[in-house]
């Protein structure tokens, strides 16, 4: 038996492809972060019967806001912040237009897109060329050691693991608290609660404001951790991906969380496969998420009852109190 | 405080006032962007309106850029019309563009001016292939049209990617990724000699009329706006919703690759990476400022097309970048909206509490 460095090579090739199988759970879960984020933040604005078309607009203003401010303060906390600043902001102008204006929500989360387009690749082009202090890395204590496990689940950055406390925290907030009542009936008879005396307009747009900080949060964390740097486009669909994630989670946010590691893992798959050498042409690799994504929503809303059944039943459609 | 009332009809002035309104809010936050940036704000409103009116030759430009936003916004009105939401034109306009740049790439030295028209209708049909995906899903497995039409862009852009990158890449290209340059037999004729304006500009106001009478003067256009309006009514008179959709989606994906193949086989003349210009996505604030109206999309496919080449001035000659573009088309479409509540209320000043 041929060795290297006293390991048998059949033994070393396979630890080598195990430790890459670590690797891909672990890029898997950091691509999933992502996509949860800005779905949880969508998911809260459906729930109060708001659809934000705008998401890819403001996660794309959110990752230039927090490359920005990464590089001005050095402060990834900072980056963050500004990120949800901005994607607040958005959200908020959104707000004031579908909920308050009575404008198209559809048309509204359209133009917000276009717009958050077109003003980060507007005012990224002075950050192209910059870079970021260098990345800190993280990994739990004791758990990061154990072999494989530890670099597929234990070297997360810390939102990761974030990113599932807030799904349990929502869980609890929305189906266990009165709060959480009270937004959920906003967007499944908005008539009620307003019978009831609670504001609908400001429940919607403090979720829309929300919803709004969240995208924020997930764009910023595009740019400061998940791909460090800025370029125009660089949100590149996951916007839409995470609109189409609250649909294929049937507005749980579990399988929110779920839908997300599900489509982090096909966003992987791809650098996987052009690693192991699979010879198929790389642009069909990279539109594996979107044929993913397209082909999910075709087989989730196969039955269109189903589907009526958990949508909030005010989705997209205005409330004008007086009416 | 400011109260917004519900119009007992919605008022005719703001239909058409609504979208002059949010022309010069536009105009005023550009003001105030260039102020910002430190830039003479005259010069800039200068690049946008007046330098692409100046002379002939820019008129011309205006209007080779005008074409393809008008064809396609004008699929899009028939659109948006039935309440159908197909917001891929983008990538209607890259497969129309691919299947007409793989018709040109068959050309060769002997070839006849007969190509031009297989060129043309490669576009159309390119285009209303990727839109029937879109149809098809929705039709077959009730899917979201926004979603996949928007998700199908990006498959289009690699589909140009792959053909640009691998089997259609020009063997004396350098390695560049484009297909070689198309045989002058197939390029779309221009209407006259020292203009790039084409044929496609003739096309596009027969699209006009065409669309004018299709939504006005047919049954199967009144059809198609009343199922986009009030569904159940629809369904009372008999109109097929099923049909409503696929010709929506066949409409606006045919004129989508209409453009696609004006545009390759005109001004670009090749298959590059660079197909997708964000057309397809402007053309959808073309179709709302035009107030989903052919002659009004006439008027707004030359203001967009305004945007463009001011983007391009301003950056050539002011230094600001390109993309400045894109936020005007944005802060457009947004003040549009805004300006759009004008239509079916008022505002009221209101004393004391609401």
């Amino acid at each position: 038996m041929r060795h290297i460095g006293g390991i048998p090579i059949a033994l070393a090739e396979r630890e080598g492809l195990m430790e890459s199988y670590a690797l891909l759970i672990a890029a898997t879960l950091n691509a999933g972060t992502v996509l949860a984020i800005a779905a949880l933040g969508l998911l809260i604005n459906e729930k109060v019967g708001v659809v934000n078309l705008g998401a890819e607009g403001m996660m794309l203003c959110a990752a230039i806001a927090g490359f920005a401010a990464v590089v001005h303060t050095g402060s990834d906390i900072a980056g963050f912040l500004a990120g949800m600043g901005a994607g607040a902001l958005l959200g908020a102008v959104f707000g004031v237009m579908v909920i308050y204006l009575g404008t198209n929500q559809y048309a509204t989360g359209l133009a917000l897109s276009l717009f958050g387009a077109g003003f980060s690749a507007f005012v990224g082009i002075s950050y192209v060329q910059e870079k970021l202090p260098p990345r800190p890395q993280f990994e739990i204590p004791f758990l990061a050691d154990i072999p494989l496990v530890g670099s597929a689940f234990f070297k997360q950055h810390p939102l990761v693991y974030g990113v599932i406390a807030f799904v349990m925290a929502l869980i609890w907030f929305l189906y266990k608290t009165r709060s959480g009542l009270v937004l959920r009936s906003v967007g499944e008879s908005p008539e009620s609660a307003h019978a009831l005396g609670y504001s609908v307009r400001r429940i919607r747009f403090l979720a829309v404001m929300v919803g709004g900080a969240l995208c924020g949060l997930s764009g910023a964390y595009i740019s400061v951790v998940y791909t460090p740097l800025w370029v125009e486009g660089m949100v590149a669909g996951k916007g839409w991906i995470a609109l189409a994630l609250t649909t294929f989670a049937t507005w749980r946010p579990a399988r929110i969380l779920l839908g997300a590691y599900l489509f982090g893992g096909v966003t992987m798959l791809q650098f996987h496969l052009q690693g192991l050498g699979v010879q198929v042409p790389s642009q069909l690799l990279s539109a594996l998420p979107y044929l993913a994504t397209i082909v999910v929503l075709a087989l989730i809303s196969r039955n269109p009852a189903w589907i009526r059944v958990n949508m909030p039943a005010s989705l997209g459609k205005p409330f004008h109190p007086s009416s | 405080m400011l109260k917004l009332e519900l119009r007992p009809q919605a008022s005719h002035v703001w239909r058409y006032g609504s979208p002059l309104l949010a022309l010069l809010i536009t105009v005023a936050l550009g003001i105030g962007l260039f102020v910002l940036l430190g830039k003479d704000p005259v010069r800039g409103l200068q690049m946008f309106f007046w330098e692409p009116l100046r002379s002939a030759y820019a008129l011309g430009e205006l209007m080779v850029k005008a074409t393809p936003l008008l064809v396609i916004a004008l699929g899009l009105a028939v659109c948006f019309r039935s309440n159908v939401w197909n917001i891929g034109a983008e990538g209607q306009f890259v497969i129309g563009a691919v299947a007409a740049g793989g018709v040109a790439l068959l050309a060769d030295k002997e070839t006849g001016r007969w190509i031009v028209v297989a060129v043309v209708l490669a576009g159309v049909a390119g285009g209303m292939f990727w839109a029937a995906i879109t149809a098809w899903l929705k039709d077959k497995f009730h899917a979201n049209e926004i979603l996949v039409s928007l998700m199908l862009v990006y498959v289009a852009d690699m589909v140009l990617g792959y053909l640009v990158y691998g089997p259609w890449k020009d063997p004396a290209g350098y390695n560049f990724p484009q297909t070689k340059s198309f045989e002058a037999v197939t390029q779309i004729p221009r209407l006259m000699s020292g203009s790039r304006v084409s044929v496609g500009l003739i096309l596009a106001l027969i699209g006009v009329a065409a669309v004018w009478v299709f939504l006005f003067r047919t049954r199967s256009g009144f059809a198609q706006q009343v199922g986009g309006l009030a569904p159940s009514a629809a369904r009372y008179a008999g109109f097929s919703s099923r049909k409503a959709l696929w010709l929506a989606l066949l409409t606006s994906g045919g004129a989508a690759g209409l453009a696609g193949a004006l545009e390759v086989a005109g001004p670009i003349g090749q298959l590059t990476p660079y197909i997708p210009s964000g057309y397809g996505f402007a053309a959808i604030i073309v179709a709302y400022v035009g107030r989903l109206h052919p002659v009004g999309i006439v008027f707004s496919a030359v203001l967009m097309s305004m945007f463009y080449i001011g983007g391009e001035l301003a950056q050539s000659r002011m230094g600001l970048p390109k993309s400045i573009t894109g936020v005007f088309q944005g802060l457009l479409l947004f003040s549009l909206l805004a300006c759009d509540t004008l239509v079916a209320y008022r505002l009221r000043w209101q004393s004391g509490r609401a």
